[in-house]
Protein backbone atom coordinates (compact mmCIF):
# COMPACT_ATOMS: atom_id res chain seq x y z
CA UNK A 1 0.00 0.00 0.00
CA UNK A 2 3.07 2.40 1.01
CA UNK A 3 4.34 1.97 -2.44
CA UNK A 4 1.39 2.76 -4.23
CA UNK A 5 1.05 6.23 -1.81
CA UNK A 6 4.30 6.75 -3.24
CA UNK A 7 3.05 5.83 -6.90
CA UNK A 8 0.39 8.31 -6.29
CA UNK A 9 1.68 11.14 -5.11
CA UNK A 10 5.11 11.34 -7.22
CA UNK A 11 2.61 10.42 -10.78
CA UNK A 12 0.30 13.31 -9.38
CA UNK A 13 3.25 16.02 -8.40
CA UNK A 14 5.01 15.13 -11.67
CA UNK A 15 2.05 15.96 -14.01
CA UNK A 16 0.98 19.03 -12.20
CA UNK A 17 4.70 20.73 -12.52
CA UNK A 18 4.37 19.77 -16.24
CA UNK A 19 1.50 20.96 -16.90
CA UNK A 20 1.97 24.28 -14.85
CA UNK A 21 5.00 25.18 -17.00
CA UNK A 22 2.44 24.85 -20.11
CA UNK A 23 -0.37 26.85 -18.51
CA UNK A 24 1.29 29.70 -16.39
CA UNK A 25 1.92 33.12 -17.66
CA UNK A 26 5.71 33.53 -18.62
CA UNK A 27 6.35 36.34 -16.14
CA UNK A 28 5.50 34.31 -13.15
CA UNK A 29 8.63 31.56 -13.58
CA UNK A 30 10.88 33.70 -15.98
CA UNK A 31 13.09 35.27 -13.18
CA UNK A 32 16.26 34.91 -13.07
CA UNK A 33 17.00 33.30 -9.75
CA UNK A 34 13.94 31.28 -9.74
CA UNK A 35 15.00 29.93 -13.24
CA UNK A 36 19.01 29.33 -12.04
CA UNK A 37 17.46 27.79 -9.08
CA UNK A 38 15.54 25.81 -10.89
CA UNK A 39 18.47 24.45 -13.00
CA UNK A 40 21.12 23.42 -10.12
CA UNK A 41 18.24 21.74 -8.18
CA UNK A 42 18.61 18.47 -10.37
CA UNK A 43 22.48 18.98 -10.05
CA UNK A 44 22.35 18.71 -6.26
CA UNK A 45 19.79 15.86 -6.22
CA UNK A 46 21.08 13.87 -9.39
CA UNK A 47 25.00 14.18 -7.75
CA UNK A 48 23.57 13.20 -4.06
CA UNK A 49 21.57 9.67 -5.35
CA UNK A 50 24.27 8.82 -7.77
CA UNK A 51 26.71 9.26 -4.23
CA UNK A 52 24.21 7.12 -1.77
CA UNK A 53 23.44 4.41 -4.22
CA UNK A 54 26.55 4.00 -5.12
CA UNK A 55 28.24 3.78 -1.54
CA UNK A 56 24.68 3.48 1.02
CA UNK A 57 23.78 0.22 2.49
CA UNK A 58 21.24 0.80 4.46
CA UNK A 59 22.21 3.40 6.93
CA UNK A 60 25.98 2.73 6.79
CA UNK A 61 28.51 3.52 3.72
CA UNK A 62 30.18 0.65 1.99
CA UNK A 63 33.29 0.39 -0.74
CA UNK A 64 31.79 -2.38 -2.80
CA UNK A 65 31.47 -3.77 -7.03
CA UNK A 66 28.99 -0.70 -7.32
CA UNK A 67 32.06 1.47 -7.20
CA UNK A 68 33.47 -0.43 -9.40
CA UNK A 69 30.83 -0.51 -11.89
CA UNK A 70 30.22 3.76 -11.36
CA UNK A 71 33.97 4.36 -12.31
CA UNK A 72 33.23 2.50 -15.70
CA UNK A 73 30.39 4.21 -16.37
CA UNK A 74 32.44 7.63 -15.14
CA UNK A 75 35.34 6.29 -18.00
CA UNK A 76 32.29 5.88 -20.65
CA UNK A 77 30.73 9.11 -19.75
CA UNK A 78 34.10 10.79 -20.14
CA UNK A 79 34.64 8.64 -23.85
CA UNK A 80 30.82 10.18 -24.62
CA UNK A 81 29.93 6.87 -24.80
CA UNK A 82 25.81 6.70 -25.83
CA UNK A 83 23.31 6.62 -22.78
CA UNK A 84 22.87 2.87 -22.91
CA UNK A 85 26.52 2.13 -22.93
CA UNK A 86 27.33 3.89 -19.82
CA UNK A 87 24.37 2.10 -17.88
CA UNK A 88 25.52 -1.04 -19.48
CA UNK A 89 29.65 -0.45 -18.66
CA UNK A 90 28.52 0.13 -14.76
CA UNK A 91 26.41 -3.02 -14.85
CA UNK A 92 28.51 -5.65 -16.69
CA UNK A 93 31.68 -4.34 -14.68
CA UNK A 94 29.87 -4.55 -10.77
CA UNK A 95 29.17 -8.38 -12.03
CA UNK A 96 32.55 -9.25 -13.15
CA UNK A 97 33.66 -7.90 -9.56
CA UNK A 98 31.15 -9.60 -7.65
CA UNK A 99 31.55 -12.75 -9.59
CA UNK A 100 35.59 -12.65 -9.24
CA UNK A 101 34.88 -11.98 -5.44
CA UNK A 102 33.16 -14.86 -5.25
CA UNK B 1 21.03 21.60 -38.38
CA UNK B 2 19.26 24.92 -39.67
CA UNK B 3 18.94 24.91 -43.27
CA UNK B 4 20.33 28.05 -44.94
CA UNK B 5 18.57 31.29 -43.95
CA UNK B 6 17.04 29.53 -41.27
CA UNK B 7 15.12 28.03 -43.64
CA UNK B 8 12.53 25.31 -42.46
CA UNK B 9 13.40 22.19 -41.91
CA UNK B 10 12.01 18.88 -44.27
CA UNK B 11 9.62 16.92 -41.94
CA UNK B 12 11.95 13.70 -42.96
CA UNK B 13 14.11 15.50 -41.18
CA UNK B 14 12.54 16.21 -38.15
CA UNK B 15 10.70 13.03 -37.87
CA UNK B 16 14.33 11.33 -38.70
CA UNK B 17 15.69 13.52 -35.21
CA UNK B 18 12.56 13.01 -33.35
CA UNK B 19 13.02 8.66 -33.80
CA UNK B 20 16.69 8.86 -32.79
CA UNK B 21 16.04 10.40 -29.52
CA UNK B 22 12.78 8.90 -28.96
CA UNK B 23 14.03 5.49 -29.69
CA UNK B 24 17.82 5.46 -28.55
CA UNK B 25 16.23 6.91 -24.99
CA UNK B 26 12.70 4.72 -24.93
CA UNK B 27 15.28 1.69 -25.16
CA UNK B 28 16.40 2.70 -21.66
CA UNK B 29 13.27 1.60 -20.10
CA UNK B 30 14.16 -1.10 -19.86
CA UNK B 31 16.94 -0.58 -17.29
CA UNK B 32 14.20 0.85 -15.46
CA UNK B 33 11.85 -1.79 -15.62
CA UNK B 34 14.96 -4.35 -14.19
CA UNK B 35 15.62 -1.85 -11.71
CA UNK B 36 12.32 -1.21 -10.39
CA UNK B 37 11.17 -4.84 -10.07
CA UNK B 38 14.61 -5.44 -8.38
CA UNK B 39 14.22 -3.14 -5.80
CA UNK B 40 11.06 -4.41 -4.88
CA UNK B 41 8.34 -3.18 -6.79
CA UNK B 42 5.76 -5.88 -8.38
CA UNK B 43 5.37 -5.43 -12.53
CA UNK B 44 2.48 -3.67 -12.47
CA UNK B 45 3.91 -1.07 -9.94
CA UNK B 46 6.70 -0.41 -12.48
CA UNK B 47 4.61 -0.07 -15.34
CA UNK B 48 2.11 2.44 -13.25
CA UNK B 49 5.10 4.34 -13.04
CA UNK B 50 6.16 4.55 -16.59
CA UNK B 51 2.88 5.31 -17.65
CA UNK B 52 1.97 7.93 -15.01
CA UNK B 53 5.01 9.57 -13.69
CA UNK B 54 6.65 9.40 -17.44
CA UNK B 55 10.32 11.28 -16.03
CA UNK B 56 13.01 9.23 -16.18
CA UNK B 57 14.93 10.63 -13.09
CA UNK B 58 12.01 11.22 -10.86
CA UNK B 59 11.43 6.99 -11.59
CA UNK B 60 14.61 5.95 -10.43
CA UNK B 61 14.87 7.52 -7.93
CA UNK B 62 11.66 6.68 -5.97
CA UNK B 63 12.35 3.13 -6.61
CA UNK B 64 15.56 3.72 -5.09
CA UNK B 65 14.15 5.64 -2.23
CA UNK B 66 11.59 3.25 -1.55
CA UNK B 67 14.08 0.03 -1.53
CA UNK B 68 16.14 1.81 1.03
CA UNK B 69 13.26 1.67 3.13
CA UNK B 70 12.22 5.64 2.80
CA UNK B 71 8.56 6.56 3.93
CA UNK B 72 6.56 6.79 0.96
CA UNK B 73 6.25 10.69 1.01
CA UNK B 74 9.68 11.26 1.14
CA UNK B 75 10.75 9.14 -1.36
CA UNK B 76 7.87 10.59 -3.50
CA UNK B 77 9.36 14.26 -2.40
CA UNK B 78 12.88 13.28 -3.61
CA UNK B 79 11.29 12.18 -6.91
CA UNK B 80 8.80 15.80 -7.40
CA UNK B 81 11.82 17.71 -6.81
CA UNK B 82 13.72 16.56 -10.16
CA UNK B 83 10.67 16.64 -12.04
CA UNK B 84 10.14 19.96 -11.21
CA UNK B 85 12.60 21.29 -14.15
CA UNK B 86 9.70 19.73 -16.45
CA UNK B 87 7.68 22.70 -15.48
CA UNK B 88 10.62 25.04 -16.84
CA UNK B 89 10.64 23.02 -20.28
CA UNK B 90 6.82 23.58 -20.04
CA UNK B 91 7.07 27.04 -20.12
CA UNK B 92 9.35 27.45 -23.03
CA UNK B 93 7.19 25.02 -25.10
CA UNK B 94 4.11 26.63 -24.57
CA UNK B 95 5.28 29.91 -26.62
CA UNK B 96 6.99 27.57 -29.06
CA UNK B 97 4.38 24.91 -29.43
CA UNK B 98 1.41 27.69 -29.00
CA UNK B 99 -1.16 24.59 -28.48
CA UNK B 100 -4.89 25.85 -27.97
CA UNK B 101 -5.92 24.93 -24.19
CA UNK B 102 -7.55 22.20 -24.48
CA UNK B 103 -4.89 20.23 -25.77
CA UNK B 104 -2.38 21.29 -22.97
CA UNK B 105 -3.39 18.75 -20.76
CA UNK B 106 -2.48 15.66 -23.09
CA UNK B 107 0.28 17.50 -24.28
CA UNK B 108 2.08 18.05 -20.67
CA UNK B 109 2.65 14.18 -19.84
CA UNK B 110 5.31 14.94 -22.93
CA UNK B 111 6.82 17.54 -21.48
CA UNK B 112 10.67 16.02 -20.47
CA UNK B 113 14.17 16.36 -21.57
CA UNK B 114 13.93 14.99 -24.59
CA UNK B 115 11.16 16.19 -25.86
CA UNK B 116 12.08 19.67 -24.73
CA UNK B 117 15.44 19.12 -26.52
CA UNK B 118 14.11 18.10 -29.85
CA UNK B 119 11.41 20.49 -30.22
CA UNK B 120 13.74 23.00 -29.40
CA UNK B 121 16.08 22.37 -32.27
CA UNK B 122 13.48 23.28 -34.81
CA UNK B 123 13.29 26.28 -37.17
CA UNK B 124 9.55 26.59 -37.08
CA UNK B 125 6.40 26.11 -35.32
CA UNK B 126 5.51 23.46 -37.39
CA UNK B 127 8.99 21.66 -36.91
CA UNK B 128 8.96 22.40 -33.42
CA UNK B 129 5.03 20.86 -33.26
CA UNK B 130 6.22 17.58 -35.51
CA UNK B 131 9.45 17.16 -33.29
CA UNK B 132 7.28 17.46 -29.93
CA UNK B 133 4.79 14.99 -30.76
CA UNK B 134 7.08 12.27 -32.98
CA UNK B 135 9.52 12.59 -30.14
CA UNK B 136 7.02 11.53 -27.58
CA UNK B 137 4.79 9.26 -28.97
CA UNK B 138 7.64 7.17 -29.99
CA UNK B 139 9.11 7.80 -26.62
CA UNK B 140 6.07 7.21 -24.70
CA UNK B 141 5.24 3.69 -26.29
CA UNK B 142 8.97 2.05 -26.22
CA UNK B 143 9.29 3.52 -22.97
CA UNK B 144 6.60 2.14 -21.94
CA UNK B 145 6.98 -1.77 -23.28
CA UNK B 146 10.60 -1.71 -22.81
CA UNK B 147 9.51 -0.85 -18.76
CA UNK B 148 7.17 -4.17 -19.25
CA UNK B 149 9.50 -6.12 -20.50
CA UNK B 150 12.48 -4.90 -17.83
CA UNK B 151 10.15 -5.77 -15.13
CA UNK B 152 8.86 -9.63 -16.23
CA UNK B 153 12.92 -10.00 -17.31
CA UNK B 154 14.13 -9.66 -13.20
CA UNK B 155 11.24 -11.24 -12.08
CA UNK B 156 12.74 -13.98 -14.78
CA UNK B 157 16.09 -13.76 -13.56
CA UNK B 158 15.70 -13.50 -9.27
CA UNK B 159 18.54 -12.03 -7.59
CA UNK B 160 19.17 -9.13 -10.11
CA UNK B 161 21.90 -7.53 -7.37
CA UNK B 162 24.10 -10.72 -8.92
CA UNK B 163 23.96 -9.67 -12.43
CA UNK B 164 25.18 -5.78 -11.06
CA UNK B 165 21.71 -4.17 -12.26
CA UNK B 166 22.01 -2.37 -8.95
CA UNK B 167 24.97 -0.41 -10.23
CA UNK B 168 22.64 0.46 -13.70
CA UNK B 169 20.44 3.45 -11.29
CA UNK B 170 23.56 5.23 -10.45
CA UNK B 171 25.03 5.14 -13.92
CA UNK B 172 21.67 6.52 -14.99
CA UNK B 173 21.88 9.07 -12.63
CA UNK B 174 25.94 10.03 -13.23
CA UNK B 175 24.61 10.14 -17.17
CA UNK B 176 22.17 12.15 -16.62
CA UNK B 177 24.36 14.58 -14.07
CA UNK B 178 27.50 14.69 -16.55
CA UNK B 179 26.00 17.19 -19.27
CA UNK B 180 24.86 19.34 -16.79
CA UNK B 181 28.16 19.83 -14.99
CA UNK B 182 28.75 22.73 -17.31
CA UNK B 183 31.05 25.92 -14.97
CA UNK B 184 32.33 25.76 -11.38
CA UNK B 185 28.85 26.82 -10.27
CA UNK B 186 27.15 23.19 -10.96
CA UNK B 187 30.36 21.44 -9.66
CA UNK B 188 30.44 22.89 -6.45
CA UNK B 189 26.22 22.36 -5.99
CA UNK B 190 27.25 18.56 -7.05
CA UNK B 191 30.48 18.14 -4.71
CA UNK B 192 28.40 19.71 -1.28
CA UNK B 193 25.30 17.28 -2.42
CA UNK B 194 27.66 14.47 -2.59
CA UNK B 195 28.94 15.92 0.78
CA UNK B 196 25.51 16.62 2.66
CA UNK B 197 23.87 13.23 1.20
CA UNK B 198 26.72 10.68 2.31
CA UNK B 199 27.54 12.59 5.34
CA UNK B 200 23.97 12.94 6.73
CA UNK B 201 22.88 9.53 5.28
CA UNK B 202 23.74 7.44 8.98
CA UNK B 203 22.06 9.63 10.98
CA UNK B 204 18.67 10.92 9.08
CA UNK B 205 15.59 8.52 7.98
CA UNK B 206 16.42 7.04 4.67
CA UNK B 207 15.33 9.66 1.81
CA UNK B 208 15.59 13.05 4.03
CA UNK B 209 19.54 13.10 3.31
CA UNK B 210 18.72 13.76 -0.35
CA UNK B 211 16.04 16.32 0.00
CA UNK B 212 18.83 18.05 2.40
CA UNK B 213 21.57 17.53 -0.46
CA UNK B 214 19.36 19.58 -2.35
CA UNK B 215 19.93 22.71 -0.03
CA UNK B 216 23.44 23.13 -2.07
CA UNK B 217 21.34 24.79 -4.57
CA UNK B 218 19.89 27.45 -2.72
CA UNK B 219 23.02 27.78 -0.16
CA UNK B 220 25.79 28.05 -3.71
CA UNK B 221 23.59 30.56 -4.72
CA UNK B 222 23.30 32.59 -1.82
CA UNK B 223 26.91 32.30 -1.33
CA UNK B 224 27.75 33.37 -5.18
CA UNK B 225 25.14 36.46 -4.44
CA UNK B 226 27.02 38.05 -1.48
CA UNK B 227 30.10 37.15 -3.02
CA UNK B 228 28.89 38.99 -6.10
CA UNK B 229 27.39 41.60 -3.96
CA UNK B 230 31.07 42.49 -2.47
CA UNK B 231 32.92 42.22 -5.28
CA UNK B 232 30.40 44.39 -7.03
CA UNK B 233 30.13 47.41 -4.30
CA UNK B 234 32.16 49.18 -6.32
CA UNK B 235 30.93 48.73 -9.60
CA UNK B 236 27.64 49.33 -11.08
CA UNK B 237 25.20 46.73 -9.86
CA UNK B 238 23.70 44.22 -11.63
CA UNK B 239 20.58 42.42 -12.13
CA UNK B 240 20.85 39.04 -9.24
CA UNK B 241 21.76 36.21 -11.20
CA UNK B 242 21.91 37.99 -14.40
CA UNK B 243 25.94 37.33 -15.25
CA UNK B 244 25.23 33.36 -15.26
CA UNK B 245 21.63 33.30 -16.18
CA UNK B 246 22.43 31.85 -19.33
CA UNK B 247 24.34 28.84 -18.59
CA UNK B 248 21.91 28.01 -16.19
CA UNK B 249 18.94 27.62 -18.34
CA UNK B 250 17.83 24.06 -18.14
CA UNK B 251 17.91 22.34 -20.92
CA UNK B 252 18.49 18.56 -22.35
CA UNK B 253 21.95 18.56 -23.68
CA UNK B 254 20.58 18.22 -27.50
CA UNK B 255 19.39 21.14 -27.36
CA UNK B 256 22.43 23.10 -26.96
CA UNK B 257 23.74 23.98 -30.72
CA UNK B 258 20.96 25.46 -30.24
CA UNK B 259 21.96 28.11 -27.86
CA UNK B 260 23.33 30.94 -30.53
CA UNK B 261 20.01 31.17 -31.30
CA UNK B 262 18.38 31.90 -27.85
CA UNK B 263 16.99 35.36 -28.10
CA UNK B 264 14.50 33.89 -30.97
CA UNK B 265 12.33 32.01 -28.61
CA UNK B 266 12.34 34.72 -26.01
Amino acid sequence: MNTWIAIGATALGCYVVKLAGLLVPAGVLERPLVRRLAALLPVALLAALTAQQTFADGHTLVLDARAAGLAAAAVAVVLRAPFLLVVAAAVVVTAGVRALGG
Amino acid sequence: MTGPDGARRPDRAVVRDALGVGIAVGLSGFAFGVTSAGSGLSVWQTCALSLLVFTGASQFALVGALAAGGNPLTAAAGAFFLGVRNAFYGLRLSQLLALPRFLRPFAAQWVIDETTAVALAQTDRRGVRLGFAVTGLSLYVLWNLTTLLGALGAEAIGDTDAWGLDAAGPAVFLALLAPMLKSGTERTVAGCAVLLGLGLLPVLPAGVPVLVAALAAPAVLWAQGVRRGRDGATRERRPAGGAVDRQGEPRAEAAQAHDDEDGDHR
